[in-house]
């Protein structure tokens, strides 16, 4: 039988052919700027039409009745907004501006738009960032044991409760919590973002625990994020119930797979096994749907930042949309369009951290 | 001497939605230390899922009765505990398609390693030395490099190669190749076929060759048993079986295999197709489809009886049996 040759064609293939010049990372990255770019024009394109489809008058929603019955008071206004020049023509006024990162005045405020989104921003982020961490790890965890014990009282009893917070509405549940946390067991401060008592820490970030630390006022970091505790409980529980389901469908794909077989084929123990080799090939199609998750998650924080007082950007727009203040409804638009496309590119680049085939050669 | 692996009137039943489906039934089998020995049949005959129960890697639900001993040990009934025991430093395994059962996105090193040391107790730097030097017994060009490399930079048959390396890591008595050279292209699978005979060779490694293939069958193993329906139906030197089957069924997928560069032969399909599990007919399972068939193949399945010089066949009619040549 040894007859037969050893040898075949084949060997380690891991030359990869790199294009000279600039490195690929570059010119990946420098692709998606330009994506971006394209992409923030078409939102300001498909806002500036959308707000002024709409019925009603940005006049009638800002000025008092006593201003409106005044045609000189209307004329000011809109004179002063530009409202009287023809569409096109605000258009190209506002990119011009844009270009020199001027995102222009709301109307509601007075104050620029970049500086209202400066404000608002930090404390929105302060809400979901925690959230969405939270809500990856507790709903890979519960998602994969969901998976591991598929069909068992454990998998039924994480299907209902996923069921039940995907059916519960956002603001119902911040009530219950409020109920519960704040009125019953008075564990947690109502709304807000720091008790009368203490004063904002010097600004660094903007996130109010961050820079409470950073300036060493642990008080006041304490107190900010007890005022986060109880929103970020409701962010943090629908979106595990988003995510639970569905790292439950991807990790019992996964555990279908030869190499699992071949892994506890290999004496592995089962913590081993659940954790290197199941879980880094379920992380995949779980960073898909975490980007997903997040857009979810932010547009669920406009429901719960006016349910806990939160001045985030949810409150912003929610603001600026009823009061048809076009330069602040276009500012968010920007604001969300440019989160997204930052979240689909950390996707991407957590791909290539995660599966080398898709690394980028 | 008892036999390294000694399986005796195994039986397995899985669930199904239909109620539980009997797949293997009555299946005795040995292999020797350093013994190569084959397991052939046509899918869905049971061979894989016999490799399956003696790896503990049933489906949850599954029914197993009879006894399978490896070492001395009794397999079926371990705790999970035993089962890691045996598996990986005790029983190895290299499945059919190396793509698939390598992990895509852990590297060749890591797979390699990690259950090295959980078994022979190694730490890192000389669990890599024993790497280095597997990649290197099974013939893999710059083992040191190939440590960092993950599966899809390899080839078919250097992916098998490297899983085969996995395998034998944690020093292993009985290495369970279920069609390792299947999924590969023809010219890899002599390579393949080659190192395996060697290891045997070289290191008294015991191999249970699963294959659908008698020409493979008959270039490496010594022993042979031929499967149907989840039955032994023949078993035998491999050389005897396969010049002068005693059973309809081994005759019959002699003739049905093609003869190498010969032009203008017969193939002779068997008629009818094997029955799915649980559907299987009341006596010999291959009566429906035998020209041998009388009567009273219908009423019991036949149980293996010594047929000359270690061989064994279950068939009550033992027709004489022309092989084409």
């Amino acid at each position: 039988m040894t007859t037969v040759h050893d040898g075949e064609p084949g060997t380690v293939a891991t030359t990869a052919s790199r294009p000279r010049g600039a490195h690929p990372l570059l010119i990946f990255l420098a692709k998606r700027v330009a994506v971006t770019a394209g992409l923030l024009l078409g939102v300001t394109v498909v806002t500036f039409g959308l707000v002024n489809v709409v019925p009603g008058d940005p006049v009638t929603a800002n000025l008092s009745d006593q201003a409106l019955n005044d045609p000189a008071a209307v004329a000011a206004f809109r004179e002063k907004w530009g409202l009287d020049q023809p569409l096109w023509a605000q258009y190209l006024h506002y990119l011009g501006n844009l270009l020199h990162g001027d995102l222009g005045h709301s109307q509601q405020t007075g104050r620029a738009v970049l500086d209202d989104l400066l404000h608002y921003v930090p404390a929105t982020l302060e809400l979901a960032l925690p959230s969405m961490v939270l809500a990856l790890l507790i709903g890979t965890g519960i998602g994969m044991l969901a998976a591991v014990r598929n069909g068992r009282l454990t998998d039924q009893l994480v299907r209902v409760g996923a069921l039940l917070g995907l059916s519960t509405p956002p603001f119902w549940l911040s009530l219950v919590v409020l109920y519960v946390f704040f009125y019953q067991l008075g564990l947690a401060p109502s709304g807000g973002r720091l008790s009368t008592d203490f004063s904002p820490p010097p600004t660094v970030t903007g996130m109010y625990t961050v820079d409470g630390a950073l300036a060493g006022q642990w008080d006041v970091a304490w107190d900010a994020a007890q005022h986060l505790s109880l929103p970020v409980l409701v962010l943090t529980s629908l979106t595990v119930a988003m995510l639970v389901r569905f790292v439950r469908s991807a990790m019992l794909e996964v555990l279908q797979q030869d190499y699992i077989r071949a892994a506890y084929a290999k004496g592995l123990p089962t913590r081993v096994v659940l954790r290197r080799h199941l879980l880094r090939a379920g992380l995949v199609p779980v960073v898909t749907v975490s980007g997903l998750a997040f857009a979810s998650l932010l547009s669920g924080t406009v429901l719960v930042e006016s349910i806990f007082g939160w001045p985030g950007v949810g409150q912003y727009a929610y603001r600026s949309a009823t009061a048809l203040d076009l330069p602040a409804i276009l500012g968010v638009s920007l604001f969300v369009a440019l989160v997204y496309t930052l979240v689909n590119l950390t996707v991407d680049l957590l791909y290539g951290l995660i599966d080398p085939r898709i690394r980028l050669s | 001497m008892a036999p390294l692996l000694d399986v005796d009137s195994l039986a397995v039943t899985l669930p199904s939605p239909r109620g539980p489906l009997p797949i293997l039934h009555d299946v005795s089998l040995t292999v020797d230390e350093g013994e190569l020995v084959g397991i052939a049949g046509e899918s869905g005959c049971g061979k894989s899922l016999t490799a399956q129960t003696l790896l503990g890697l049933l489906p949850p639900g599954a029914a197993v009765t009879g006894s399978a001993r490896y070492a001395g040990t009794e397999l079926l009934g371990l705790d999970p505990r035993g089962w890691q025991r045996v598996r990986g430093a005790g029983i190895a395994m290299v499945f059919q398609d190396p793509s698939a059962a390598l992990h895509p996105m852990l590297s060749v090193g890591r797979q390699l390693t990690e259950h090295m040391r959980v078994h022979l107790r190694m730490d890192r730097r000389a669990a890599v030395r024993r790497a280095v030097e597997l990649l290197d017994q099974v013939r893999i060009p710059d083992p040191e490099r190939a440590l960092r490399a993950y599966p899809h930079q390899f080839s078919g048959g250097m992916r098998q190669r490297v899983a085969i390396a996995i395998a034998l890591a944690a020093r292993p008595r009985l290495l369970i190749a279920d069609e390792p050279t299947t999924a590969l292209d023809v010219t890899v699978q002599a390579g393949i076929l080659a190192l395996l005979e060697r290891l045997r060779a070289e290191t008294g490694l015991a191999v249970a060759f699963i294959t659908h293939d008698l020409g493979v069958l008959s270039a490496l193993t010594t022993r042979g048993y031929i499967f149907y329906a989840g039955r032994v139906v023949e078993t035998g030197p491999t050389g005897a079986l396969l010049t002068a089957p005693t059973h309809p069924y081994t005759a019959a997928l002699l003739g049905a295999r093609p003869h190498g560069t010969q032009t203008g032969g017969t193939l002779r399909p068997i008629p009818g197709a094997p029955p799915a599990p649980g559907e299987a007919p009341p006596g010999c399972p291959f009566h429906p489809r035998c020209g041998y068939a009388e009567p009273s193949c219908g009423t019991a399945p036949p149980p293996l009886t010594p047929a000359g010089a270690d061989r064994s066949v279950a068939c009550v009619v033992r027709p004489h049996l022309e092989v084409a040549a």
